[in-house]
């Protein structure tokens, strides 16, 4: 073999560096939006590795639908802790106290559009010019459209027909007074690099994702978590399963799977086998076929 | 396991989607649930088969219309190697979007109708992967099941493509026989042509030999961020923030600042994991200089033995992506590696005409997805390189002072003497 390659790991992890430096090289005021998810984590441990030895030159903003897992919370103060970073927290409760979103009602209700309103405002009232998220192409099909630097108008929307073209590794982050930007480092990793990199660098997660025992409510081909939040429906109980979560979002739209990996190594070797998505067990994306280009288009990450 | 970058082209019905739909399917690289979707669809809109362009166009107005309007980004891996599709679409007026997904391409699948042979749409689609330097193409002689899988067809197709190539600047194309609605030599080698005695498509992606098309003979470093820790331990740490896109460098290695001209020493290649005693491309590190000169974003460190050149004059091929043309004498920000510098559009010598190669001279203005050789005149001195020898430094782009958009893709020729 060469002597002067990279691994594919290797080359993802330059790219992603690349990426945030150039964003806090072209933007004022940059912020890296943390859910407390895997995504968000790894880009955090890349914000860390492209700017050692100086801390991470930029807040971490977390929406908070105050539907959360109580392990996400504990795993994210603990981390900001660590860094030494600046956290910034947008509240959907606030905004819905305060009048600025209303609650959806009816089955299936949920939070996760109500974030569109408590993100822009925190961007706004911040006045946040460029936003790193943990998104990736494979995720979804309206994402894998979406460019590394994300240009969003002062209505914080997403035009999917007038994205500008990105070429070789040069990104434009030009923008008027109240536009700002959404940049994705890990564009190009799948959930797989994604583990495996978790595995090769040791990075520490939330305990969700590890198999453990739960209460939960089978709904819709997924297990539900037990919260105060959810209703029991007809012919619906509560069960203790051995469970763990491929994603992390708000807890009244995540949905875990059976499971016994209760290792690093033994997640990897289940997602590698595993023959779904994993949003397949994400409610909010089941809604339409177009459902993340819709949400994305109003403002969502 | 290394990375592959690959673009796709061709006529709209030469099979792309099936293609990209076969190699994902049969890596099996697409998970039951996204194919549930996707045969549901299908069954909605009354189609017959299952439709797997579905699985590739993503976006509302795609689905509408059935056809590819932006490019999108498939993954895939197997064993050996991991894979990214730009999968661009193949319309004329989509000749942006073409250049966009092969301006980080290692190789282009070009592929064609068996049954048509070579067309505009090869040529077209050749030349511009010529024009960017990738280096390699693999021509996918398509729909082989529709010609009775038949050697001669195959050979006559190979010897058009042949004859058509010696006018481009490719050093190494292949050509595969497949029936990717078939899977014949696409994934698995195919029983129906034995008298193919090359390797699958697949097969090939994985093994082509990819790690020598970097340039590491000309060491360039252009400085992305100054790193100045505010902390005890680190009081006096000055790094320079980079990838480096050419070359080797090691500490101890004397090096020169463009355009300053300041030198000074490598001291140390840091990086979070701790410090290397060799960089290369496409790495991103910190450097640390012997000396306390001044460096600072849009500076290139380059290293004694081979210098790029700086200029104010700049031979160019642009793209232009615009929706209007250049307006007269107007001024643009000019973005090469990390440096941005105002410039404006001196001359334009001719365009050319993609279709056939041909310059036109006096062809009049400049439209969205034509090309054009053009001189441009900066405000300051850019450091770069010719695009053939190396495409992050020998490449620009433009963006529109007035509206912020990226108005043109550039690749750098050498300066005019």
């Amino acid at each position: 073999m060469h002597k002067y390659y990279l691994t594919h790991l290797q080359e993802l992890e330059s790219e992603a560096i690349y990426v945030i430096r150039e964003v806090v090289a072209q933007f004022d005021r940059p912020a890296i939006l943390f859910s407390g998810g895997k995504d968000s984590i790894v880009v955090t441990h890349l914000a860390q590795k492209a700017f050692w030895p100086a801390k991470i030159p930029m807040p971490l903003i977390h929406i908070d639908t105050g539907h959360n897992f109580p392990e996400t919370m504990e795993f994210r103060d603990q981390l900001v802790e660590r860094l030494g970073v600046q956290l910034i927290v947008g509240s959907v409760q606030e905004a819905i106290n305060k009048g600025r979103a209303v609650e959806e009602s009816g089955i299936n209700a949920s939070r996760n559009e109500l974030q569109i309103v408590s993100l822009l405002d925190t961007i706004e009232h911040h006045k946040i010019d460029a936003a790193i998220g943990g998104a990736r192409r494979d995720e979804e099909k309206a994402r894998s459209k979406e460019r590394f630097f994300s240009h969003r108008d002062e209505f914080g929307q997403w035009d999917p027909k007038n994205q500008r073209p990105e070429l070789w590794n040069i990104f434009n982050g030009r923008k008027r007074m109240g536009e700002h930007f959404r940049v994705f480092p890990i564009s190009n990793w799948t959930e797989m690099d994604i583990w495996n990199y978790i595995l090769q660098e040791n990075i520490a997660i939330p305990s969700l994702y590890f198999a453990h025992n739960r209460n939960a409510v089978y709904r819709d081909g997924t297990w539900l978590p037990a919260s105060e939040f959810l209703s029991l429906r007809d012919g619906e109980f509560v069960e203790n399963k051995l469970m763990r979560f491929r994603t992390l979002g708000d807890i009244t739209i995540t949905g875990g799977i059976e499971s016994d990996a209760d290792t690093l190594e033994k997640i990897v070797a289940e997602v590698s086998a595993t023959r779904s998505t994993e949003r397949g067990n994400r409610s909010d994306d089941k809604r339409s076929d177009t459902s993340m280009e819709d949400r994305k288009k109003q403002g969502y990450f | 396991m290394e990375l592959l970058r690959f673009t796709t082209a061709g006529s709209v019905d030469d099979g792309k989607s099936t293609l990209i739909g076969r190699l994902l399917y049969d890596s099996k690289s697409i998970f039951e649930d996204q194919m549930e979707a996707v045969k549901q669809s299908s069954e909605r809109k009354g189609l017959q088969h299952i439709d797997l362009s579905l699985l590739t166009d993503g976006l509302r107005s795609e689905r509408e219309q059935g056809i590819t309007i932006d490019v999108a980004y498939r993954y895939f891996a197997t064993p050996k190697r991991k894979f990214i599709i730009a999968d661009t679409p193949g319309h004329i007026q989509y000749t942006r979007n073409m250049v966009t997904g092969a301006s980080t391409a290692n190789l282009a699948l070009v592929l064609i109708d068996a049954r048509k042979g070579v067309v505009e749409q090869t040529c077209r689609h050749s030349f511009i992967a010529s024009l960017l330097k990738i280096p390699h193409i693999i021509v996918c002689i398509n729909k082989m099941d529709l010609v009775d899988y038949s050697e001669e067809v195959f050979n006559n197709v190979v010897e058009q493509y042949k004859a058509f190539a010696a006018k481009i600047d490719v050093n190494d194309i292949r050509f595969v026989p497949i029936s990717a609605l078939e899977g014949d030599n696409v994934v698995n080698d195919s029983v129906n042509m034995p008298w193919y005695k090359g390797e699958s498509l697949l097969h090939t992606l994985e093994t082509i030999h990819i790690a020598s098309d970097e340039n590491h003979a000309d060491a360039r470093f252009p400085v992305q961020t100054v790193i100045r820790p505010h902390a005890a331990e680190y009081h006096d740490y000055r790094g320079y923030a980079g990838r480096i896109a050419g070359g080797i460098f090691k500490p101890g290695d004397k090096i020169t600042v463009l355009p300053s001209g300041l030198t000074s020493a490598i001291k140390s290649i840091d990086t979070f994991s701790g410090p290397v005693e060799e960089a290369f491309a496409p790495m991103s590190v910190s450097i640390t200089l012997e000396d306390d000169i001044d460096v600072s974003r849009g500076d290139m460190i380059v290293k004694d033995e081979s210098e790029p050149f700086v200029s104010q004059d700049l031979e160019v091929m642009l793209c232009w992506m615009g929706p209007r043309g250049p307006r007269p004498g107007a001024k643009y920000h000019l973005k090469n590696t990390t440096r941005e510098v105002m410039a404006i559009i001196k001359e334009v010598y001719y365009k050319l005409d993609i279709n056939t190669m041909e310059k036109l001279e006096n062809a009049g203005d400049i439209k969205m997805n034509e090309m054009a050789r053009v001189r441009l005149r900066t405000t300051q001195p850019l450091v770069f390189d010719e695009y053939r020898k190396n495409r992050i430094t020998g490449s620009l782009i433009l963006v529109d002072e007035a509206t912020n958009e990226t108005v043109a893709a550039g690749t750098l020729a050498p300066p005019a003497l």
